[in-house]
């Protein structure tokens, strides 16, 4: 695989470490259920299709990546630095 | 030493101006430069090369490239040993040493050819059926018995002596293949300037018109071929990689290709490795792999002597051998008779040509008349002749009637399947050809084109105008001009009409679908009688297509036989997904130089070199090498040492490498939040120029890291890490502050090889520093107290940064400087601390001092310890959130009964302790049933004289006192312990304040 950083270009996958699901809203810990936290920390949808996932390039700017893929064929459709993110429910 | 006997006068591509010596079985042989071994021992005439896989039945050569099931030998000697070579690839060179496989005691008088005579018991599914009962027979009995029957070649079982690399290569186009298609390609996008690389497993580049010939624009196919090869050798952007296999396609135009650079020597040159594994990135690629041919499956197909067509046609054209005296031609097609007719016009007898076709057309008869040979359209070959080598076949006419006739060659026809296997490496399906009776490429990945034979386009015209074609097109792709397309070049016609035949029905004896396997057409039957009816079940059930050619030459036979049994189409009946690699890779190849001392890098404190001066002994922390410990002269066992070097510390003065602990530098208005939200303790009120001890968790409440951090500044922190999760814990920083909090106005890098660190650590530790650090500087207690951490000067302003923090219990500081001055650092310290007696310590006298301590480390920061489980509760702050803080409070966590943090000591103290152990209660059964935790860390401590021991124990603290056995049955442990304290030395911290 190859992944296009947005800091240092088209890289391969091996510089890469995958964490998961993007989109997850950390909920406040002071004020959350347990059972809220308990979906957070282990409840994962696996989905054959698109997936906004993390990775983090470890092996080049150590910036995390909002990765957009196809798990059905790895098709990358977009990628952005996930502290200046402008999609998804955590942004 | 015998005559190349079979080697034609003249043609082939051979050099015979270079004779090479070779071995095969201890037998000296000779050939010429630019054979193979195949090639080579056909010259000889020698047809017997190996003993089948089941069977041991004899077998010669059937192909003349890499899906030869056959031909397998043993390559080389001693360590250099490789099995399961194919012959038919192997390149010639001065000196080889082969051997056949699988046979015992000889070739020629084989013992377990037996298997044969009781063959009925060996049918599919046997192994399966017979060897079920007792379980426990199959590992010790069965199987070791099965595997010295049935086998392939030996492993060398020493050590290679080779070396491998990975390199990476770019490009606009990767053309597969050096064959016509694959130049075109070539060709056609390196004139436009683009960047291409073109790979081919042979040593030679031409493909098929290598063995064929052929005319192109009138004249023969190798002025084309010249003329092509020094165009593209002239263009500056395409580079040619001859001895290279493209075995696997990967994600986003990704491909792995293996170069054999020294396998056609005896060893390789000097400072080459033997292989070279690619990652090659491709913008685009063309598939222009040809195609392999297909046997036909009737009784006694695989009696040396019995060959592919093709292949006959490659022997005579490229090598110069002629594979047989005598050549009868079986075929289903026109492409066999090109076979008869270049054997005649070589000087080979064709006996006869058996074209499964009903009645001829005139011009082939005529074409027979010609050849001397006799025509049996619409006949077949029933059965052969000949143990270790043909001597004749069973003809059956059109009549129904059956002839015998001599020959000591049958050429085999029956078309040839597109070498698509690239295209399904993604999960790409082949789709059925009706017109063509094969399976051709389907769905492609993105970026690849496929063309000539490797996409059904079967004729040498096809193959140059598909090259052409897509050549421009990739490079057009790439934003390249395409160059002027010229004409392409005419060929001469040539037939390829084809009515393939799956098997001979009617005939008895064996009748082989996979030769490599031994997988006969009843095999498959029977699979279908016992209803393993889906393609994958057929491979699993007979083991068709499995192996080092991965069912090349048989899987459509296979295929075809199973959709006859049960009345379905091929298409019906399925395809074959090929996997990479397309041919054996070695692992050599894979891993490079990434084995033994260079599987990873190895990380060296600053010191290391001083370290080694004092003759340490190193252990391996991670990737870092560290101190383990200094012997002395005279000290025979570890233990003498480490013990003197914890008695020096504690009694005067010591110095231990920490550098390889994690040191991470935060900044930012924010740095005091964000470390508040990932350790559980507070860090807002520590003031400058002070230390505090931290402990983050995983987001599911477990411990994950701990460790000291200054500050250095109201707004500059710096955090230490353990050694092993170093990298861990930077890159859960980083996800904190920019997946969790990005609003958070800090920044952080890691500084752990910046800066090298010394513990300084005893009673004498300030007075060895004060003659280090600057005088301006005022470290006495009152002025650097327990946990002050500063910025100072040493050797006379050198900057430096002094940390007032213990691991050992005693007074004790960690120096830091510039990487680069650490060995300076460490000589000077040194030689402060002579009139104290400074003693240099490793890691193992710093666990020691750290267990007689109590302070938690890797082994108890094991992933399923929370705070309260380390006696560490009290640090989780109740007043703000932090990473882990809801679910380390989950009820399972905070049981009163967990496993928990103390110490241990045997009751009896001459006891040795052994960390692992499980703790039971006295009187009490060893079952898991009453297991109650185990031992995490011991050590011998030379303060007490005894063995202590830190573990897990339920309930914990509330049970010091109580007495458990300390149950070890792995080394025979079986002690009695007390609970106690896990604080066995200065528990009221006397010494770390003085």
């Amino acid at each position: 695989m190859r992944i296009t950083c947005p800091h240092c270009g088209a890289r391969d996958a091996q510089e890469f470490t995958y964490l998961g699901a993007a989109d997850l809203k950390r909920p406040d810990g002071m004020a959350a259920t347990e059972a809220a936290m308990t979906d957070y920390v282990y409840q994962r949808e696996n989905p054959a299709g698109t997936h906004r996932e993390l990775w983090y390039h470890g092996a080049g700017c150590h910036a995390w990546l909002v990765v957009t893929r196809d798990t059905r064929n790895h098709a990358i459709a977009a990628v952005e630095a996930a502290k200046s993110r402008k999609t998804g429910a955590a942004a | 030493m015998s005559g190349q006997s079979f080697r034609l006068v003249s043609g082939g591509l051979v050099d015979r101006d270079r004779a090479l010596n070779f071995s095969f079985d201890g037998k000296p042989y000779r050939g010429f430069a630019g054979d193979t071994l195949a090639s080579a021992l056909l010259a000889n005439g020698v047809r017997l090369v190996g003993r089948s896989f089941k069977y041991h039945r004899p077998r010669g050569v059937l192909s003349a490239g890499p899906e030869e099931p056959n031909a397998l030998v043993e390559l080389r000697s001693g360590a250099r040993r490789e099995p399961n070579t194919r012959a038919t690839v192997t390149e010639l060179f001065d000196g080889l040493d082969a051997a056949s496989q699988n046979r015992w005691p000889s070739l020629v008088f084989d013992l377990l050819s037996l298997n044969g005579l009781v063959s009925p018991a060996l049918v599919a599914g046997f192994y399966y059926k017979t060897f079920m009962w007792p379980a426990a027979f199959w590992e010790k009995l069965y199987e070791p018995l099965i595997r010295r029957a049935a086998g392939l070649g030996r492993a060398a079982g020493l050590e290679d002596p080779d070396h491998y690399e990975k390199a990476f290569a770019f490009c606009d186009l990767l053309v597969i293949g050096g064959g016509p298609a694959g130049l075109a390609a070539a060709l056609a996008a390196g004139r436009s300037g683009a960047r291409v690389i073109l790979c081919d497993e042979d040593f030679c580049l031409g493909g098929r018109l290598l063995a064929e010939k052929r005319e192109i624009d009138g004249k023969p196919a190798a002025e084309w071929l010249a003329a092509t090869l020094a165009e593209l050798e002239n263009l500056p952007e395409v580079r040619i990689m001859s001895r290279t296999t493209v075995f696997g396609l990967y994600d986003h135009g990704i491909y792995g290709a293996v170069e054999r650079v020294g396998d056609h020597l005896p060893e390789p040159a000097p400072h080459q490795p033997r292989q070279r594994g690619w990652r090659i990135h491709a913008r685009r690629a063309i598939l222009a792999a040809g195609a392999l041919e297909r046997p036909i499956v009737f009784p006694g197909n695989d009696v040396p002597g019995v060959m592919l067509a093709g292949a006959a046609r490659t022997y005579v054209n490229r090598y110069g051998v002629l594979p047989g005296r005598e050549t009868v031609l079986f075929t289903a097609g026109d492409d066999g008779w090109a076979t008869a007719r270049d054997i005649a016009a070589a000087g080979g007898k064709v006996a006869a040509i058996v074209d499964a076709r009903g009645e001829a057309d005139p011009a082939r008869k005529a074409l027979a008349d010609k050849l001397g040979a006799r025509l049996f359209a619409g006949g077949v070959i029933e059965g052969t002749r000949g143990g270790r080598q043909l001597d004749g076949v069973t003809i059956r006419d059109a009549s129904g009637a059956t002839m015998a006739l001599a020959c000591d060659l049958l050429a085999v026809s029956n078309g040839w399947n597109p070498t698509l296997h690239l295209t399904s490496h993604q999960n790409g399906k082949a789709v059925w050809d009706e017109a063509l009776q094969c399976f051709v490429p389907g769905t492609l990945p993105a970026g690849l084109a496929v063309a000539g034979s490797a996409a059904g386009h079967f004729t040498l015209g096809q193959a140059l105008e598909d090259g052409a074609r897509l050549g421009g097109e990739a490079a057009a792709e790439a934003g390249l001009k395409p160059a002027a397309a010229g004409p392409v070049p005419m060929t001469d016609p040539e037939a390829t009409a084809l009515q393939p035949i799956w098997r001979v029905k009617g005939a008895k004896g064996k009748a082989f679908v996979d030769y490599q396997n031994d997988v006969t057409d009843k095999d498959v039957e029977l699979a279908a009688r016992e209803g393993f009816r889906p393609v994958e079940h057929l491979k699993r059930y007979t083991t068709l297509g499995m192996a080092t050619d991965q069912g090349k030459t048989s899987n459509l036979s296979g295929l075809a036989i199973m959709a006859e049994q049960t009345g379905k189409t091929i298409p019906q009946t399925g395809t074959t997904t090929f996997r990479p690699p397309y041919t054996p890779v070695a692992i050599g190849a894979l891993a490079g130089h990434h084995r033994g001392k260079e599987f990873r890098p190895v990380r060296l404190a600053p010191t290391h070199d001083w370290s080694k001066e004092q003759g340490a002994v190193f252990v391996e922390a991670g990737q870092w090498l560290r101190a383990q410990y200094y012997p002395k002269p005279g000290e025979n066992d570890w233990l003498t040492t480490v013990n003197r070097e914890v008695q020096a510390v504690r009694a005067g003065v010591g110095l231990c490498d920490v550098s390889t602990l994690g040191k991470i530098d935060i900044q930012g208005a924010d740095a005091a939040e964000f470390l508040e939200r990932v350790y559980i303790n507070g860090w807002k009120a520590l003031p400058v120029g002070k230390a505090r001890y931290g402990l983050m968790l995983r987001e599911d409440g477990f411990v994950m890291d701990d460790g000291t951090t200054s500050r250095l500044g109201d707004s500059h922190f710096l955090m230490t890490t353990t050694t092993a999760n170093a990298g861990k814990v930077m890159q859960h920083l980083e996800f904190c502050h920019q997946v969790l909090w990005p609003e958070l106005d800090i920044r952080m890098v890691s500084v752990s090889e910046q800066w090298a660190q010394v513990a300084v650590a005893g009673p004498r530790a300030r007075e060895t520093l004060r003659a280090v650090v600057d005088p301006a500087h005022d470290i006495s207690n009152e002025a650097f107290p327990y946990l002050a951490a500063r910025a100072v000067t040493v050797g006379g302003g050198i900057p430096a940064r002094l940390f007032r923090i213990s691991f050992s219990g005693e007074l004790a500081y960690e120096l830091a400087v510039a990487a680069d001055h650490g060995d300076a650092m460490m000589r000077a310290l040194m030689r402060a601390g002579q009139p104290f007696g400074i003693t240099p310590y490793g890691t193992e006298a710093l666990g020691v001092m750290r267990i007689e301590k109590g302070h938690v480390a890797g082994n108890e920061l094991n992933g399923q310890t929370t705070p309260r489980d380390l006696g560490l509760g009290k640090m989780m702050s109740a007043k703000k959130d932090y990473l882990g803080r809801l679910m380390a409070g989950r009820q399972a966590l905070i049981e009163k009964d967990r496993p928990s943090f103390v110490g241990f000591r045997p009751v009896d103290p001459t006891q040795r302790l052994r960390a692992g152990a499980h703790f039971i209660g006295i009187g009490k059964a060893d079952i898991m049933e009453n297991d109650e935790g185990y031992m995490t860390s011991v050590a011998y401590s030379p303060h007490l004289n005894h063995w202590m021991g830190l573990g897990l124990i339920k309930g914990g603290a509330a049970r010091i006192g109580e007495r458990v056995r300390a149950y070890d049955p792995v080394r025979n442990g079986d002690i009695v312990v007390e609970i106690c304290s896990p604080v066995f030395v200065d528990p009221e911290g006397a010494r770390l304040h003085g």
